[in-house]
C-alpha cells in the first residue's frame, strides 16, 4: 500500500517539509495513479504532468535552499476545470470553450502557486457548472469511485471522483447551488461552500455571479481547512469580495470543539422524498454531535420550500447574461465562418453547436425570466423570496449556533437515471441551495454509508462564521472514526469494489 | 430615394416640436471605467486592453472610483440629486463589439436625477430639465471593410476594443417643449452648454470630433396647441453642434411633410448624413428587450452624504454664471458678446484681460487676427500656439507704440512660428516701428526725388496722391514705420 496516496494533504506537506520525502515523489505519485485508475473513474479533462512536476522540483528547490516552506507546499491538487490558469486548457466542461488558453490566472491560482501546492490538472464537471452528476459534461461523464455505475455528483464530480479515488489529496470546486457539497456527499469526501465573497471569483469562469463560492475539496475536515486559508481572502480584483479578515479555520478544524454549541436541525430538510438509510445516518450523526457535547435543537425555515423554486430563476437569469459573451468572436469553438455568413449567423450557429442541452435550457429559461413583462412576476419574485430565506437563516441563527441537515436526500443515483428529468435532477440541490441564496456558508461531511453508498451530513453557519463549519465538522469526522475504526474511504479500500483503486496503492 | 420636405416656418406654423436629447460624455479618467488599462482616445487596435474589458471568461470588473466622482459632480452642476444609493445594470444584447454582450451600464437606479440647466439663445432663456446622468461603459469599435463602410455591404469587419470600457456618463433631458422655431436651436445651444460644461469640470476632453461627447436627437412633432406628443425619431450621428441644428430642422421638415399629408411618423432611429439628410435605422416598434437585471458583479455605490459636499465645494463656476458675470463686467452688446461665446473664446478673453489687455483688444485679436489663423488651420482658437498672455503683450506693445497693426501681425507670425514671445519676434525679426526722424525723413527725401511727378501733383494740391509715396517710404522701411508719420513727413516736405 502507497502511503503517499493515503496520506493526508496535512501529512504530505509535513513529510515534505521534513524532507521524507520530495514533492516531485509525490507528485510523481499521484501521475502514476491518475494513469492508473482514471480510466474507470475519468475525472481529469486535463492532465498537467510536465507543469506539475516543474511546480514539485521548484517546491524542491525552495526546501533544499533552506527557504520557509507554505503549509500545504509542495502538495498536489486537482482543479475544477472551471478556474483560469495561465496558458491550461479551461473548458467548463464546455465544447465552445474547446482549445481555449488563458491568457491570465484566476486569484485563486496565483495563490496556489504562491503557496506551492502542485497542480496535477483539470477535473470535469458539467458544462458550466450546470447540474449535479457530471452527465451534462460536453466530453465525458465521470463515474463515481464507489460503484462505477453510479454519478459522482455534480457539477464537480470530478474533483470529488478524484479525491476519493486517490488521484489527488486535494481539489478545487466552485458551489452554486450545491457543487461541491452534493459531489463530496455522494463521494465520501469533505466539500466546503465558503461565505460568498470569502474567496475570491476572480478567474473563475461565471455560471450565476451572485451565488458562485469557490471553495476547498478534501478527504478530511483539517485538509480543507488549510486548502481554505490559502485561497481565502480578501481580493480587490472582485468587488464581491469581503474585506474582513478570514476566521481560523485551521484552528476550528484542529480544536473540533463543540461542548455547549447549539446545532439547529432544520425541520424543513428532511421528511419525504428522502431516503430512509440517508435519513438514518443523519440521525446516528446528531447522536455522535450530542456524545460531543452539542445541544440538539430543532428550527423551523419555512421559506426553504421555495428555494428551489427561486434558485431556479435567479440563476438562470444570470446564467443567460454569463453565457452571452461566448459567441465565437474573441475566443473558442467558431463555427459556419465560411466569409458568407454574417456575424449575428456565426454567433448563433456557433452558440447552437457549442452548448449542450442543459445549458440552453438555462439560457431561455433565463432569458424568458428577464424579459420585459415578465422580470417581476418571476426575477423579482425570486428575488424577495431570497430575502424571506435569509430572514429564516437569520431567525434560526438566534437559536442555533449552526443549522444541520442531509447534503442531499438520497445517495448517488444510477448514471443515466435522472438524464431526462431535469426536475428530478434539480432535487440533488434541495438541501444545499438555501445556504447559496443566502451568502451563507455549509460544509459536507461523510456520515456513513446507505446501501453501500456514501451519505452526507451537511452544516451551515452564518456568513463570517466558516470556522463553525470546521469545528463542527471536525467533531463529526473525528467520533464517527472512532466509531468506524477508520476513515470512510477505508471502507471503500477495504470492499471488493474498491479494489481496482488498489492498483496504484500498493 | 426622394423625400418629401415641408417649409420649416410652415411646419411651425402648424406644429409644436418636442425635443429629447441623449448625451454621452466620454470622462477623462486615467484608467477605464471597470479595470486598470489607460483611458486614451486611439492606439494602436487591441493594445489597450486586458482580460477585464475583453471580457475574457473569469473576469471581473471594479468600479473606477474617479469615475463615480466625475458623475456626481456633473450632477452636481446639472443641479440633480445624487443618489444615496444606487447600483449598475446589465444591458443585455448581443453585438460583436461587446465583449461580454452586455453593457454595465445604469438603469433605474442613476447617480443624478431630476436636475435643471438654463440657456440662453439669442438672448432668451430656456430652462431644460434634466431626467437623470448616468454612468455607464463605452463599447469597441468595429470597422467595417468594403466599399461603402457601411456594415450591410461590407467585406468583412474588424474590432477594435481600446475604447472597450471607457467611462461615459449619458445624460438625458426631460422632453423639450415650447421651443417652437427655436427648436434646433435650443439642441445646439443646449449641447454647447454642456460642452463648456465638461470643460469648466475638467471631466472630459469634450471633442465631439473624437466621439468624446455625441448627442442622440429626438424629437416629434404634435398640432399646434396639442398636448399628447408626436411619435418620435431619434437621430444618432450628431458629432458637431452645427449638425445638431441641421439635423433636427431636417427632422422637423421632414416629420411635418408626412404629417401633413397625412401619413405618419415611425418611430424609429435615423441616421444623420453630413451631407444633410437622415436615413432610417433599427425600428423602435420592434426594439430589442435589454433584459436588464441589476449587475450581480458589482456592489452598490453608496456615496456619503460628506462626500458629495465635499465634491460639490470643487465646482467650478459654471459657465452659465460665468457668461453673465462677464458681460456685466465687459460691458460689450449682446451681439458682441455672443460673438466671443459662439467662436469659443470667452475663456480666451478672460485670460488676456487678465493679462492687462482691454476686453476690447483681447476680443479684437481673438476674433479678428487669430479666428482667421485657426481658421486656416483648421482648429480651435485654444488650440493656436498662443497664449492669452501672449496676446495681451501684443497689445502692449502696440499700445506703447513699438508696433503697428501690420507688424502685429507679423509678430504673430512669429509666436506662432514658435519663436518666443512677442517681445523675442520683435527682437529676432527686428521689427520695431521706426520713429527716428531723421531716417525717416531722409527716406521721405528720396521717396520724394524718385517720384517727382507724384510729388508735383500733391505741390499742386493733389493730396490725395500722397499714397503713392507713403507707399514707397513704407516699402523702402519694410513696413517699420509708422504710416500716419510718414504721411505728416511727406506733406510736411513739400508744403
Amino acid at each position: 500500500m502507497n502511503e503517499l496516496l493515503r496520506a493526508t494533504a496535512s501529512e504530505l506537506a509535513g513529510m515534505i517539509a521534513d524532507g521524507e520525502v520530495s514533492s516531485r515523489e509525490v507528485t510523481q505519485t499521484h501521475l502514476d495513479q491518475i494513469a492508473a485508475v482514471d480510466g474507470r473513474v475519468n475525472a481529469f479533462l486535463h492532465v498537467a504532468a510536465d507543469r506539475a512536476l516543474a511546480a514539485a522540483d521548484a517546491v524542491d528547490a525552495q526546501r533544499a535552499a533552506g527557504e520557509q516552506l507554505s503549509p500545504l507546499a509542495g502538495v498536489p491538487l486537482a482543479m475544477k476545470d472551471i478556474f483560469c490558469a495561465q496558458g491550461m486548457p479551461t473548458t467548463c466542461g464546455s465544447r465552445i470553450l474547446e482549445g481555449w488558453l488563458p491568457p491570465y490566472d484566476a486569484t485563486i491560482t496565483s495563490r496556489l502557486a504562491q503557496a506551492g501546492v502542485v497542480v496535477l490538472g483539470k477535473t470535469n464537471m458539467d458544462e458550466f457548472a450546470m447540474g449535479s452528476s457530471t452527465e451534462n459534461s460536453g466530453f465525458f461523464v465521470t463515474h463515481n469511485p464507489w460503484d462505477n455505475t453510479k454519478i459522482p455528483g455534480g457539477s464537480g464530480g470530478g474533483s470529488a471522483a478524484a479525491l476519493a479515488s486517490f488521484e489527488a489529496p486535494l481539489a478545487l470546486g466552485t458551489d452554486t447551488g450545491g457543487s461541491i457539497r452534493q459531489p463530496a456527499a455522494v463521494t465520501g469526501t469533505v466539500g466546503v461552500k465558503p461565505t460568498y465573497g470569502g474567496t475570491s471569483r476572480y478567474g473563475v469562469v461565471a455560471m450565476a455571479s451572485s451565488l458562485d463560492t469557490p471553495g476547498p475539496c478534501a478527504r478530511t475536515v483539517l485538509d480543507a481547512a488549510l486548502l481554505h486559508q490559502v485561497i481565502g481572502g480578501w481580493d480587490p480584483m472582485d468587488s464581491t469580495s469581503i474585506n474582513a479578515p478570514l476566521p481560523d479555520v485551521v484552528g476550528a478544524a484542529r480544536s473540533g470543539d463543540i461542548a455547549g454549541m447549539r446545532i439547529g436541525v432544520v425541520t424543513e430538510l428532511g421528511g419525504e422524498g428522502y431516503a430512509p438509510g440517508v435519513e438514518q445516518r443523519f440521525a446516528e450523526a446528531l447522536e455522535a454531535l450530542q456524545r460531543r457535547g452539542a445541544e440538539i435543537v430543532e428550527v423551523s425555515c419555512p421559506s426553504f420550500d421555495y428555494a428551489l423554486a427561486a434558485y431556479y430563476l435567479i440563476m438562470p437569469s444570470e446564467v443567460s447574461s454569463n453565457l452571452a459573451r461566448f459567441d465565437a468572436m474573441r475566443y473558442g469553438l467558431r463555427v459556419g465562418d465560411d466569409g458568407n455568413t454574417s456575424a449575428e449567423e456565426v454567433m448563433n450557429l456557433t452558440r447552437g453547436a457549442g452548448f449542450g442541452a442543459e445549458a440552453k435550457r438555462r439560457i431561455i429559461i433565463g432569458t424568458y425570466a428577464l424579459s420585459a413583462g415578465y422580470y417581476d412576476a418571476y426575477y423579482g419574485s425570486a428575488q424577495k423570496v431570497r430575502t424571506l430565506i435569509k430572514r429564516d437563516f437569520d431567525a434560526a441563527f438566534t437559536t442555533a449556533d449552526v443549522l444541520v441537515s442531509p447534503t442531499t436526500p438520497t445517495t448517488a443515483f444510477t448514471i443515466g437515471e435522472r438524464v431526462d428529468d431535469p426536475l428530478a435532477m434539480y432535487k440533488a440541490d434541495l438541501c444545499t441551495i438555501p445556504s447559496n441564496l443566502a451568502g451563507n456558508c455549509a460544509i459536507s461531511v461523510p456520515c456513513g454509508l446507505a446501501d453501500g453508498l456514501p451519505v452526507g451530513f451537511q452544516v451551515m453557519a452564518p456568513a463570517l462564521a466558516d470556522d463553525r463549519l470546521y469545528r463542527v465538522g471536525a467533531a463529526l469526522e473525528a467520533e464517527l472514526a472512532a466509531g468506524w475504526g477508520g476513515s470512510l474511504l477505508d471502507q471503500l479500500l477495504a470492499s471488493p469494489a474498491g479494489a481496482y483503486l488498489e492498483g496504484g496503492l500498493r | 430615394m426622394s423625400v418629401e420636405l415641408y417649409d420649416f416656418d410652415q411646419a411651425m406654423a402648424e406644429f409644436d416640436p418636442v425635443l429629447g436629447l441623449e448625451v454621452h460624455v466620454e470622462l477623462n479618467t486615467v484608467s477605464k471605467m471597470f479595470c486598470s488599462c489607460a483611458n486614451v482616445f486611439g492606439g494602436e487596435p487591441n493594445t489597450r486592453t486586458c482580460p477585464v474589458c475583453l471580457g475574457l471568461p473569469g473576469s471581473l470588473p471594479v468600479v473606477n472610483a474617479k469615475a463615480i466622482e466625475s458623475a456626481i459632480r456633473i450632477g452636481l452642476a446639472l443641479n440633480c440629486e445624487i443618489a444615496p444609493w444606487c447600483r449598475f445594470a446589465r444591458k443585455n444584447y448581443f453585438y460583436p463589439d461587446m465583449t461580454k454582450d452586455f453593457q454595465t451600464s445604469q438603469y433605474d437606479e442613476p447617480i443624478a436625477f431630476n436636475g435643471w440647466v438654463e440657456i440662453d439663445v439669442d438672448g432668451e432663456p430656456f430652462r431644460i430639465e434634466i431626467e437623470r446622468a448616468h454612468m455607464e461603459e463605452d463599447a469597441g469599435k468595429s470597422v467595417h471593410v468594403g466599399l461603402s463602410g457601411r456594415i450591410g455591404d461590407a467585406d468583412y469587419s474588424l474590432l477594435d476594443y481600446n475604447r472597450a470600457g471607457t467611462p461615459l456618463v449619458e445624460i438625458v433631458t426631460k422632453p423639450i417643449t415650447g421651443t417652437g422655431a427655436k427648436a434646433p436651436a435650443v439642441a445646439k445651444a443646449y449641447v454647447a452648454f454642456l460642452r463648456d460644461l465638461m470643460l469648466a469640470l475638467g471631466v472630459s476632453d469634450v471633442r465631439m470630433e473624437q466621439g468624446s461627447l455625441r448627442c442622440d436627437a429626438n424629437v416629434s412633432l404634435m398640432p399646434k396647441g396639442a398636448t399628447q406628443f408626436g411619435l418620435r425619431t431619434e437621430t444618432k450621428n450628431v458629432n458637431s453642434l452645427r449638425s445638431i441644428e441641421a439635423a433636427l430642422h431636417y427632422e422637423i421638415r421632414r416629420q411635418a411633410a408626412l404629417l401633413a399629408g397625412g401619413g405618419k411618423v415611425h418611430q424609429e432611429t435615423r441616421h444623420w448624413h453630413e451631407e444633410g439628410h437622415t436615413t432610417p435605422g433599427r425600428s423602435k416598434e420592434t426594439a430589442e428587450d435589454y433584459r436588464y437585471f441589476p449587475e450581480p458583479d458589482l456592489v452598490p455605490v453608496a456615496p456619503s452624504p460628506e462626500w458629495i459636499a465635499e465634491l460639490r465645494e470643487t465646482l467650478p463656476e459654471l459657465p452659465d454664471r460665468k457668461r453673465k458675470r462677464l458681460k456685466a463686467e465687459w460691458g460689450f452688446a449682446d451681439q458682441e458678446f455672443a460673438d466671443i461665446v459662439n467662436a469659443g473664446a470667452l475663456d480666451l478673453i478672460e485670460a488676456t484681460v487678465a493679462a492687462g489687455a482691454s476686453p476690447a483688444a483681447g476680443r479684437k485679436w481673438w476674433l479678428t487676427e487669430l479666428a482667421r489663423r485657426a481658421n486656416e488651420a483648421g482648429c480651435e482658437l485654444a488650440e493656436l500656439a498662443i497664449t492669452p498672455a501672449q496676446v495681451a503683450e501684443l497689445q502692449a506693445l502696440v499700445e506703447a507704440g513699438t508696433l503697428n497693426d501690420k507688424l502685429a501681425r507679423q509678430v504673430i507670425d512669429g509666436v506662432l512660428a514658435g519663436e518666443g514671445s512677442p517681445s523675442d519676434v520683435v527682437t529676432g525679426r527686428g521689427l520695431a516701428v521706426v520713429s527716428d526722424d531723421s531716417a525717416l525723413a531722409a527716406a521721405v527725401e528720396r521717396a520724394i526725388a524718385a517720384n517727382p511727378e507724384v510729388a508735383e501733383r500733391i505741390r499742386s494740391g493733389k493730396v490725395q496722391a500722397v499714397g503713392a509715396l507713403i507707399g514707397a517710404v513704407m516699402q523702402e522701411m519694410r513696413g517699420q514705420a509708422d504710416a500716419a508719420k510718414v504721411r505728416e513727413l511727406v506733406l510736411a516736405t513739400l508744403s
